[in-house]
């Protein structure tokens, strides 16, 4: 085992869960074309939530994703009637600012509320190790259950019907209301099923490193440049761009000091929107 | 003969009125505790009626605004420190150098739309921090110290921190004039037009790729002044405070408070705001809550009021859209 | 007969209330209060160390008011203080120190939490010629600017993590050194003495790398550590990425030998990292176990007792600096004899003494005046003992309670 390929794996592992993280942000941005900045306060809100599940009342991290993927559709819901449904027809700045404003509100409660301790979920699973490198299980796991819930995302978005209304929607929301789909209920399924899947990304990345209420604005741009990666809308693509990116990020530590590996993943986030501007992995022809 | 048309309208000395005021008022009883809370007031009045210049003219959401105070910021304490420059030359080459760069950027990233363009101006800000944070002749994630002997240009500390207000009001000052020179000129007719409908523009004949660059590139000249007199005047520069997205941010809100698109509601909003949150930061109570109270205050502009104050007032008392805009 | 001693004594009765009154009320109308003004980080990064801080500042304040105040000549001050929050932002610091001085008329402050923040705020300090006590700023470029009234508490950068470089030389000589460190002024000052100090005893680094100081993952940089064959990890930043890092470094079975990392490890809260926490050892600037006899003020072992007993947990260096530092301007104020900046100043350059915090002496040499020349450091290490997690001073072998554990697992 060596250490490039070390790195690499690893890389491979956390990247997936960054995919997941963005996938929430893609699926909202493809359907309604709302960049949810509330994004970040979601994952930490996610990140807070199995700790409280699980150092606090000692329920297992894992299982206690369920009820939280459960608590986070709902708010999500919540989240799209409060701030998304008045501003969507409009300039797509009104949506940043509303979703920001609730952002703002979020982080502010936790940071009254918790300052910016440090917390911790120890989650006790055998690594993986190969000769001087060990792979801690938590990394395996996460990356694990992050695609099997994007195969589940995949199934549902491509074999159910409330899925195919979901994309009948995202392609073309006049059309999908003349065929007599109810796009406002929709619209707020979708945003509850990204707010959700924001929020089980915060609870695997909880499972894996230490956290503050501050840590979820590190994720949030770390999505957007995956998601940037994956092409807008593409919720695949959002799982290979962040995957892409675990790997450029294992590929560059070896080679360089770890301070240069955010200048790199930036600079390629400009190239990319300007040069491809659907993405690297965008398989969909429009 | 048509570019100081200005002079004779009303708003214009209503600018400069204004203006003189800030400057005055703490002066009166030498009021240094004023005026270090309207230094503070005098940046953001800045920075917002330049990015007025982007979102409420042209239509583009320069989410990393600050990026340009950031590098000005960087450009005059090098100068300064590398090179014991005066501050003002410091200042002035520095701001210089930011609205070129600015300008060879916008070229490139003003070609995408809508929120593509948020993101990528996101992406160059967060580029930029992270890039400085590597570069050891400034001083790397480190930053840079200003001794205090610096400040002995002006005659010392005390009389370099009033000199340093004087000149960011001024700064100010012209932030406004500028934007609304603009907004009566040539060049901002046909900001304007790429706001409303940038297809439109271009095929009427307005050279919508130049346009944007040179907005995007003024826009960008006295908030990076702001940023070398800031820091300069604080005595320490990092790339964490410099380029500081969440102030980036608080910019818009400030823009959208006040009614983006009119040369007053940058200034009220970035003002009101600037008041509101120094209150709230020095009270016991509060300062806990100053972020919940920012965002849900923004809430319920971009839900209800989408104009922010002046819109509000427009609509109100539509005679003063002449005479305050 | 027998009623008139009674009537007197009945008639004394109000006397006594009054007499007591009268004797009283001189005190009383002599009370008078001194400011004392500074910024905690109250939100932000830097906020769980400042606070610790305050809590330090609070106990010493709260012990010289219960024992009457400070004496200035005949006068006795009650010491208050004024406090805003500078959101571990450079920022706003001079706005809130300007009001601090002008608007709540302190005469004496202490700086804000952190190297960079003090710097910012002594341009506003120096300006009104006020005395400031730097606490938590261990960075000796700010004492290099040209000031006069500036006073260092800690001990600065540059000596950090000299007693970790003796430990490894005891015991590994031949080790070899992977310094990983956190990008900010206090960190990179730390190493730049380290790669100087390591040079010096024959070590070798192996490994020379910062991270970002709001890094959240560290797996990649703990490969690098591994793929460097490092015997010893040297180096962290602040309780963030130090934590993390100690977590990650189990969770990986990176197999180092010695792990000395700033700051992190000081914490009480450290302890919560479990299993992940035992080994690592962390310079201090105070543990409560040392034994200093103190020229006045409480001993470590009271002073520990009492924040214990009123904060429910262990003080750690930052509340022994802040107590210290109270203390040190307490003596210098008495021994003045006066509130005057000239004057304490004056006396805060004589200062040579020892506190709970150990040694104190300023340097009087304008290019660097202000810094702290007499303080040392310990080292501590979380070690097992009867199956929980304590930290026990290590280095220098004088003040050690306990032998260093190398392997540190």
């Amino acid at each position: 085992m060596n250490g490039i390929i070390a790195s690499i794996l690893d890389g491979l592992l956390v990247g997936s869960v960054y995919g997941l993280a963005a996938m929430g942000l893609t699926l909202i941005w493809g359907v309604m074309n709302v960049i949810n900045l509330t994004h970040g306060a979601i994952i930490v809100a996610g990140m807070f939530g199995v700790f409280l599940l699980a150092t606090v009342l000692g329920v297992n991290a894992y299982a206690s994703i369920l009820p939280l993927v459960a608590a986070s559709f709902v708010l999500g819901v919540g989240l799209y009637w409060v701030a998304v449904h008045r501003v969507i027809g409009q300039p797509p700045l009104m949506s940043l600012l509303s979703t920001f404003a609730v952002n703002l509100i979020l982080i502010g409660l936790g940071t009254a509320l918790w300052g910016t301790q440090l917390f911790n979920v120890t989650v006790t699973l055998p690594g993986l190790s190969l000769g001087r490198y060990t792979f801690p299980g938590t990394h395996i796991m996460a990356a694990v259950l992050a695609f099997v819930i994007a195969g589940l995302l995949y199934l549902f978005l491509h074999h159910t019907r409330l899925g195919k209304a979901v994309r009948a929607v995202a392609n073309n929301r006049e059309a999908a209301a003349l065929v007599g789909i109810p796009t406002t209920w929709v619209l707020s399924l979708a945003f509850g099923l990204g707010v959700a899947l924001a929020c089980t990304a915060g609870a695997l990345i909880a499972t894996m490193f230490p956290f503050t209420v501050l840590s979820g604005s590190t994720y949030q741009v770390n999505s957007f440049v995956v998601t940037v990666l994956g092409g807008l809308g593409n919720p695949a693509g959002a799982l290979l761009g962040g995957v892409a990116l675990g790997l450029l990020e294992g590929l560059a530590t070896p080679f360089m000091p770890v301070s240069w590996t955010s200048v790199i993943e930036f600079v390629l986030f400009v190239i990319v929107l300007i040069a491809f501007p659907r993405g690297l992995f965008n398989f969909r022809r429009s | 003969m048509g570019h100081f048309a200005i002079v004779r309208r009303p708003f214009f000395w209503i600018i400069v009125a204004a203006t003189a005021l800030f400057a005055l008022v703490p002066l009166w009883g030498n009021n240094v505790e004023l005026r270090e809370s309207l230094v503070l007031a005098a940046v953001y009045v800045t920075l917002a009626s330049n990015l007025n210049l982007m979102i409420g003219y042209t239509g583009y959401v320069n989410f990393g605004n600050i990026v340009f105070f950031g590098l000005g910021g960087y450009f005059g304490v090098y100068f300064s420190n590398a090179f014991g420059w005066p501050l003002i030359p410091a200042a002035l080459v520095g701001a210089a150098i930011v609205s070129g760069l600015a300008y060879l950027f916008g070229l490139g990233i003003l070609r995408l739309r809508g929120a593509y363009f948020a993101l990528a101006t996101i992406g160059v800000n967060e580029a930029v921090r992270a890039f400085v944070q590597n570069f050891d002749p400034w001083g790397g994630a480190s930053g840079l110290y200003i001794p205090i002997s610096a400040f002995g240009q002006f005659g010392g500390p005390m009389q370099a921190l009033w000199a340093i207000y004087f000149l960011l009001v001024l700064v100010m000052g012209l932030s406004l004039v500028l934007s609304y020179a603009i907004k009566s000129s040539k060049f901002g007719l046909g900001l304007l037009a790429i706001g409303q409908n940038e297809d439109a523009a271009a095929v009427l004949g307005v050279a919508t790729p130049r346009y944007k660059a040179m907005a995007y590139s003024i826009s960008a000249f006295l908030p990076a002044v702001a940023g070398a007199l800031f820091f300069f005047k604080s005595a320490f520069i990092q790339p964490v405070d410099a380029f500081d997205l969440s102030l980036s941010v608080e910019v818009i809100v400030m823009l959208m408070l006040g009614g983006q698109g009119t040369v007053t509601g940058a200034a009220i909003g970035a003002f009101l705001y600037e008041e509101l949150r120094g209150h709230l930061l020095t009270s016991a109570t509060f300062s806990n809550f100053q972020l919940v109270i920012a965002g849900a205050l923004l809430l319920l502009i971009v839900l209800f009021v989408p104009g922010g104050l002046m819109g509000w007032v427009h609509r109100r008392w539509p005679r003063t859209r002449t005479v305050l805009e | 007969m027998k009623r008139r001693p009674l009537i007197a004594a009945a008639a004394m009765l109000p006397a006594i209330p009054l007499a007591v009154s009268l004797y009283a009320s001189p005190a009383r109308a002599a009370d008078k209060t001194l400011t004392i003004g500074f910024t905690v980080s109250e939100t932000g990064s830097l906020n769980v160390d400042s606070l610790a801080q305050l809590h330090g500042f609070e106990l010493w304040r709260d012990d010289v008011n219960a024992a009457g105040g400070i004496k200035v000549g005949d006068d006795h001050y009650k010491i208050k203080f004024v406090s805003y929050d500078d959101q571990s932002q450079g920022g706003r610091v001079q706005q809130l120190y300007t009001r601090l001085i002008v608007q709540d008329h302190a005469p004496f402050l202490f700086s804000p939490y952190s190297s960079g923040l003090a710097a910012t705020a002594a341009i506003i300090s120096e300006q009104y010629g006020k005395i400031m006590l730097t606490e938590g700023a261990a960075e000796s470029k700010t004492y290099e600017l040209g000031n006069k009234y500036l006073f260092q508490m800690y001990t600065p950068a540059d000596h950090y993590l000299t007693s970790a470089l003796d430990v490894v030389k005891a015991k590994e000589p031949t080790g070899t050194i992977a310094l990983v460190y956190s990008d900010d002024p206090f960190s990179k000052a730390v190493a730049t003495a380290v790669r100087a100090q390591a040079a010096e005893r024959g070590l070798k680094i192996v490994l020379d790398e910062s991270y970002p100081p709001n890094q959240t993952d560290f797996s990649a940089i703990i490969n690098k550590i591994v793929s460097s064959h490092a015997d010893v990890l040297l180096g962290g930043g602040h309780y963030p990425d130090g934590a993390t890092m100690a977590r990650q470094i189990y969770d990986q079975k990176a197999p180092l030998k010695w792990i000395t990392l700033l700051v992190a490890p000081d914490s009480p809260q450290f302890a919560t990292l479990g299993p992940a926490a035992q080994g690592i050892s962390t310079p201090s600037q105070w543990a409560p176990q040392v034994t200093y006899k103190p020229d006045f003020g409480p001993t470590p072992a009271a002073f520990a007792k009492a924040f214990t007993e009123r904060f429910k947990i262990a003080p750690g260096y930052h509340a022994a600096g802040g107590y210290g530092g109270g203390l040190i301007l307490q003596h210098a104020i008495e021994v003045a004899g006066s509130i005057d900046p000239a004057k304490v100043a004056a006396a805060l350059d004589k200062t040579d003494a020892t506190t709970l915090f150990g040694a104190t002496k300023f340097s009087t040499d304008p290019k660097s005046h202000g810094l702290q020349i007499a303080h040392d450091m310990v080292l501590s290490q979380w070690q097992m003992k009867d199956g929980k997690l304590v930290k026990e001073v290590v280095w220098p072998l004088g003040a050690a309670t306990a032998p260093a554990a190398y392997p540190l697992r």
